[in-house]
């Protein structure tokens, strides 16, 4: 009896064992699917410095474009096609200075040739001062400083990238197209996916003749190439509206498009979770369907649904960036970076001015850390690696 | 076989009929139409006249008549006629317009999904192959750049290098001393060398992503049972990537030739804008802005219909490599 007795106990001390392999690692018992999948994410070195470059730039332009700034978005200064500035330790005399500084610029045209040439005066020293003063703004809409991470002395020009074809800033006005690019992705996507999930889960949930109809409509959206399509809709957008009322617009434009994929995703995932052993085992026990959607679906698709829409906003960012260039999108005084590389449009002028592709760095920059940042997270997502 | 190919041309009827409605609708959404820029005009010059004038004009141009009645005339002209109506902006036929840019834009964007193919289909391979080799992260930075880079920026970028440091010819679609000349080698290779910052620029978004998903897939498949069993039988590495693992993991490049068509018009309209290319998207662009109606919704549907078909055909040979897919 007693050696039965011990025997049974060391069974179950075996099983014990077995059933939790997370023994050995105490983090892995009883952490939510959230947590897991932050944990594998944080593992992927390139996926988590996007994604923190990408906080960074959102909390750092979206909040504080005006701080970043030298210049207002649409000052204006006489010197137009200014090359980028150089900051100089050295003067022209070779002597070394501790504080950095720039020599003013002023543009002249060789009379024959009717060329520009950037002539720099050389008799005045401008350090740069961190933190100087510029231009008013409001701060977060709270209070009006003049406060900017960069400035230089009192009459001196600085223009870190350059000029644009008016005189323009195009360092500042980066900062503040970064500012609209961001937000334009997140806001489309937003669109998007409300739509995409909720006529995506009835397609996937009703069926029948529902489904035939939305996934016509999909096919449809999806036959039409894309560019004319927005063309099409960009061009119905009224001349006498606002900016804003421009801007919505085009996000709308960018959604129309942007949750027919989503829907298809969405869709495809309901009809494949529907049939899942848990599920039946749920309708089994006479759980409502509010219930099964909310406990058993939703939390199965979420990680999935993440996944998908850091993937959807750096195409919505390349979407707006394509219309606003090609002059259907954005309008100025708006400025995103679509907006900025319009004055980069034809070929002469981009040869004779290569600086005024620097917003495309900008928009590089972005969608390779949502595309980094996308690939991490379905990586991360997949409970099967 | 037959019933699969008539069952989806049976289907394709009704999507080419909301696609019309919808190209339509399109164009009817702005107020006014192409005439109420002249009206302005034409009042200063006729005075009360102007306004019987514009409705006769309306009248001639089929303008009149409720939007339904306009989509009637429009879908039945071109059903039982073959006749797009006529341009407002340059009074040609429509038809005339199409023919002569979606000629050279199929042909941009078949030449763009060959260079694709043979492009992405040994990168896609060799990263699978050899996962976390130099090359494999060579290849991949390079997708990732290759998909997050405008293409439009792009196009500027490549112009810029070849210009300045190949002296290769840039923007339009040959050189201006063979323009009105008849059809000769020279001519045929000077519209190729005009043709590659095009497709390379076209190409690569859809470049990018097909060896992404070349990649995945081949690593996917790599580690099936089906995989071992080749090896086993001592077949050659050669032989099991090629005949056993490619033929599977190359579905999904087959079944995106219907989705990467459009992609490709996409890209080659905003491509044909900055490189000065007679291609639809100009067209498009400013028949659009003009209220050109009948020749923007005809682009519409055209540029729609063949991408259409183009569907049509990846499913058609999706179902002739996996017979499983004609079952269902």
């Amino acid at each position: 009896m007693i050696k039965s007795h011990e025997y049974s106990e060391k069974d179950v001390d075996m099983t014990v064992e077995v059933e939790v392999p997370g023994k050995k690692d105490p983090q892995n018992i009883a952490q939510s699917q959230w947590k897991l999948i932050w944990r594998r994410f944080k593992k992927h070195k390139l996926a988590k410095n996007s994604l923190i470059i990408l906080v960074l730039l959102y909390i750092g332009l979206v909040g504080f474009a005006e701080f970043f700034a030298v210049h207002d978005r649409t000052d204006i200064f006489r010197n137009r096609y200014l090359p980028p500035q150089t900051i100089r330790f050295f003067d022209n005399e070779g002597n070394f200075h501790i504080r950095p500084f720039i020599y003013n610029r002023t543009q002249q045209m060789d009379p024959r040739t009717w060329s520009q040439t950037t002539v720099e005066d050389y008799s005045q020293r401008y350090h740069l001062r961190l933190f100087a003063r510029g231009f008013e703004y409001q701060l977060l809409g709270l209070f009006t400083t003049d406060i900017h991470l960069l400035g230089v002395e009192e009459g001196g020009q600085l223009f870190l990238l350059g000029t644009d074809q008016l005189g323009r800033c195009i360092f500042s006005r980066i900062m503040f197209g970064t500012r609209i690019s961001l937000v334009i992705g997140l806001t489309g996507v937003f669109i998007s996916m409300i739509l995409g999930v909720v006529i995506g889960g009835i397609s996937g949930l009703v069926g029948g003749i529902v489904d035939d109809a939305i996934q016509r409509l999909i096919e449809v959206l999806m036959s039409i190439p894309h560019i004319p399509l927005w063309m099409a809709f960009a061009a119905i957008v009224p001349d006498a509206w606002s900016p804003l009322q421009v801007y919505f617009a085009i996000t709308l434009i960018l959604s129309i498009i942007g949750w027919t994929g989503l829907a298809r995703v969405v869709r495809s995932k309901f009809l494949s979770l529907r049939e899942m052993d848990y599920v039946t085992a749920a309708h089994s026990f006479n759980a409502p369907m509010f219930y099964i959607i909310y406990k058993h679906l939703i939390p199965n698709f979420m990680s999935f649904l993440l996944v998908n829409l850091t993937l959807a906003i750096p195409t919505m960012i390349l979407a707006e960036t394509a219309l606003s260039f090609l002059g259907i999108g954005l309008r100025p005084p708006v400025v995103s970076l679509g907006v900025l590389l319009q004055g980069a449009q034809n070929f002469q002028t981009v040869s004779m001015h290569p600086w005024l592709l620097f917003p495309v760095v900008m928009v590089i920059v972005i969608v390779l850390c949502y595309n980094f940042v996308g690939d991490g997270l379905r990586d991360a997502a997949d409970p099967y690696q | 076989m037959l019933t699969y190919i008539v069952r989806r041309l049976a289907f394709m009827i009704p999507t080419l009929l909301v696609i019309s409605v919808v190209a339509f609708a399109v164009i009817e959404l702005p107020p006014g139409d192409f005439l109420t820029q002249q009206m302005a005009q034409w009042e200063e010059l006729y005075g009360d006249r102007a306004e019987v004038m514009i409705e006769n004009m309306r009248a001639i141009y089929g303008l009149d008549g409720s939007a339904i009645e306009r989509y009637y005339r429009w879908i039945t002209r071109i059903v039982f006629h073959g006749d797009f109506g006529r341009s407002f902006l340059e009074n040609t036929r429509v038809t005339d317009i199409i023919m002569n840019r979606v000629f050279l834009t199929m042909g941009i964007s078949l030449v763009t999904l060959f260079f694709t193919w043979i492009v992405a289909i040994p990168i896609g391979v060799y990263s699978a192959v050899k996962q976390y080799s130099f090359f494999d992260y060579l290849f991949t930075f390079f997708a990732f750049i290759g998909r997050a880079f405008p293409n439009f920026a792009l196009a500027l970028v490549l112009m810029y290098v070849a210009y300045t440091y190949f002296d290769w010819p840039i923007g339009g679609l040959m050189s201006r001393s063979f323009r009105g000349e008849p059809l000769s080698m020279a001519k045929i290779a000077d519209v190729a060398r005009h043709m590659v910052i095009p497709v390379i620029v076209i190409g690569t978004h859809g470049l990018a992503g097909l060896v992404r998903v070349l990649r995945a897939m081949i690593l996917d498949e790599m580690n099936k049972e089906y995989v071992q069993t080749a090896r086993s039988k001592g077949l050659s590495e050669r032989v099991v990537i090629w005949k056993h693992v490619f033929i599977i993991a190359c579905q999904p490049i087959v079944s995106t030739i219907g989705w990467l068509l459009p992609q490709i018009v996409s890209g080659a309209a905003i491509v044909s804008i900055v490189m000065n290319l007679p291609t639809t998207g100009e067209a498009l662009l400013s028949a659009l802005t003009n209220q050109d109606m009948y020749v923007a919704a005809s682009f519409i549907l055209v540029l729609s219909t063949l991408t259409l078909i183009g569907t049509l055909i990846s499913d058609l040979l999706l179902a002739f490599i996996d017979p499983r897919i004609r079952y269902n």
